[in-house]
């Protein structure tokens, strides 16, 4: 009896300390999935006693969760409109929005006889029957991958083999089961320790598509969130900009980096 | 506006086409678990197999298993590095992934305990003695089981049916995993709820919640009318 009570009061000790300890509430584009592991485990470092939660999904799902109120203090989205779409509606804190990384893709495939030459020569590869991209309504890479097919001419060609996975982790998913012949996915995830080395890759052409330009904000949620302003700050570091290029992002130009705003302690006014 | 041209009754052509796969993809779905799920129940019932107890099990997890795993597995099973897979493709030219007849596999396996444990109660439910002199007058086992069985059960095994046909249309988990959301193929009303809700479009999702709920609603109504007359 007294052993338990013991073990109670230590059980409400810790539970009150890791509810004292700074937590922050993180979702994340589902390309970041990877990167996250050592930019957290990066950030930690610097600051012993932070938990960082993650929660990674497609973009939209994302902000349709924040939308209706999921206690997420920091959103990491796979393009500037989303947490734009946040900042209008209110539900993100205004003057946070922090372009972090910039997106590369590639078309992915597990079959080795495929040639990867290049992405409209592949595409007009009879033996291509099913080519999966992430949802381009909601999707960022799957919007890249839809606008460099139609700057390529082969949209209408393509169309009919087109198979569409919920974010492009899922796109991922099915060109790794190969159950799609190839694929069009963040350079990230081809790159990442889970995937590296399996089958082969093709970077497309910048020009292709608008950058993707990977970006944080605060929610309305994580205002007063001291410890989410310091992650935010924190993406933007040497240190994390190390790990965004180890982990095949590009970093975006100095412009287009806002200022991140200054910790809830002494607000701006 | 270019859309209202396209909507009926508010909602969007491309979200009708998904409503009208899904009722094609629990029609197929259902015809199969008849076909194959009656025999499936009467089997289950009778047999002294000693295997019939995994058998039946099997039969029954879709019940407890989240359609994930389902899901997950099709996906292994589908790919072209498995055997079922790449047979498909050696015969067909195409995955099974990302077909109309993935997803009646798929939905068959998910739905079955629906149909079948309905089967199986509504068969018990028939008096022995009936069935034996049935039997008794000379007449085969199977047309016993045709002229006496089904016909007697019939309340039961509809309401089999129906259910297998409503879980069919509420299929979310094992289309996303194997489904590629392929308008008119594999884009069925679920997944294209979730999309108008990734795409912050309240009021289509709106629409084609409320025609799933309605039309779900009437369907285990009318289990419910077949299961209290069938007691």
């Amino acid at each position: 009896m007294l052993t338990f009570a013991r073990r109670f009061a230590f059980f409400l000790a810790t539970a009150a300390a890791l509810a004292a300890a700074d937590r922050v509430s993180v979702a994340a584009a589902a390309n970041l999935v990877y990167a996250l592991d050592a930019l957290n485990a990066a950030f930690r470092a610097t600051e012993p006693g932070t938990t960082v939660v993650v929660t990674t999904a497609a973009s939209g799902n994302l902000v349709a969760q924040i939308r209706n109120g999921a206690p997420y203090d920091v959103f990491l989205s796979a393009d500037l409109a989303y947490p734009r779409t946040l900042l209008t509606s209110g539900d993100a804190a205004a003057g946070t929005l922090t372009p972090f990384a910039v997106g590369r893709l590639v078309v992915w495939t597990m079959r080795p006889e495929l040639d990867l030459g290049s992405v409209g020569v592949l595409m007009r590869n009879t033996a291509v029957h099913k080519v999966a991209l992430a949802q381009p309504e909601t999707a960022p890479y799957g919007r890249a991958a839809r606008e460099a097919l139609r700057k390529l001419e082969v949209w209408s060609e393509v169309q009919g083999k087109i198979v569409i996975g919920d974010s492009v982790s899922q796109a991922a998913q099915f060109v790794q089961s190969g159950n799609a012949d190839c694929g069009f996915v963040a350079l990230s995830l081809v790159v990442s320790p889970e995937l590296t080395g399996k089958g082969r890759y093709l970077e497309v052409p910048l020009e292709l598509y608008s950058p993707i330009t990977e970006a944080a904000v605060l929610t309305t949620f994580g205002r007063e969130n001291a410890a989410a302003r310091r992650y935010l700050a924190f993406l933007v570091s040497p240190a994390a900009r190390e790990i965004f290029t180890r982990f095949g992002y590009g970093i975006p130009p100095a412009g287009a980096v806002a200022p991140v705003a200054p910790p809830a302690t002494s607000p701006a006014s | 506006m270019s859309d209202a041209a396209s909507t009926f009754l508010g909602l969007s052509a491309p979200l009708w086409q998904s409503l009208g796969l899904t009722l094609r993809l629990a029609a197929c779905t259902t015809i199969i678990l008849g076909v194959i799920g009656l025999p499936l129940a009467r089997w289950l019932n009778r047999t002294r197999c000693r295997l019939a107890p995994i058998l039946e099990t099997f039969v029954t997890l879709p019940v407890v298993l989240p359609p994930t795993v389902i899901g997950f597995y099709l996906l292994l099973a589908f790919s072209p590095q498995h055997a079922p897979g790449s047979w498909w493709r050696a015969v067909v030219g195409l995955p099974l992934a990302f077909s109309f007849t993935g997803l009646v596999i798929a939905s068959v396996i998910y739905s079955l305990p629906f149909a079948v444990q309905p089967f199986q109660a509504a068969l018990r439910s028939v008096p022995h003695d009936l069935l034996d002199a049935g039997a008794a007058s000379g007449a085969s086992p199977w047309r016993v089981f045709l002229r006496l069985h089904i016909p007697l059960a019939w309340r039961g095994l509809l309401a089999g049916l129906t259910l297998g046909f409503a879980h069919t249309l509420g299929e979310f988990g094992v289309v996303l995993m194997i489904g590629g959301s392929i308008p008119g193929v594999t884009k069925v009303a679920s997944i294209a709820l979730y999309d108008e809700v990734q795409r912050l479009d309240y009021a289509q999702a709106h629409g084609l919640a409320a025609v799933l709920l309605a039309v779900s609603f009437i369907l285990l109504f009318l289990v419910t009318l077949l299961q209290r007359r069938a007691r």
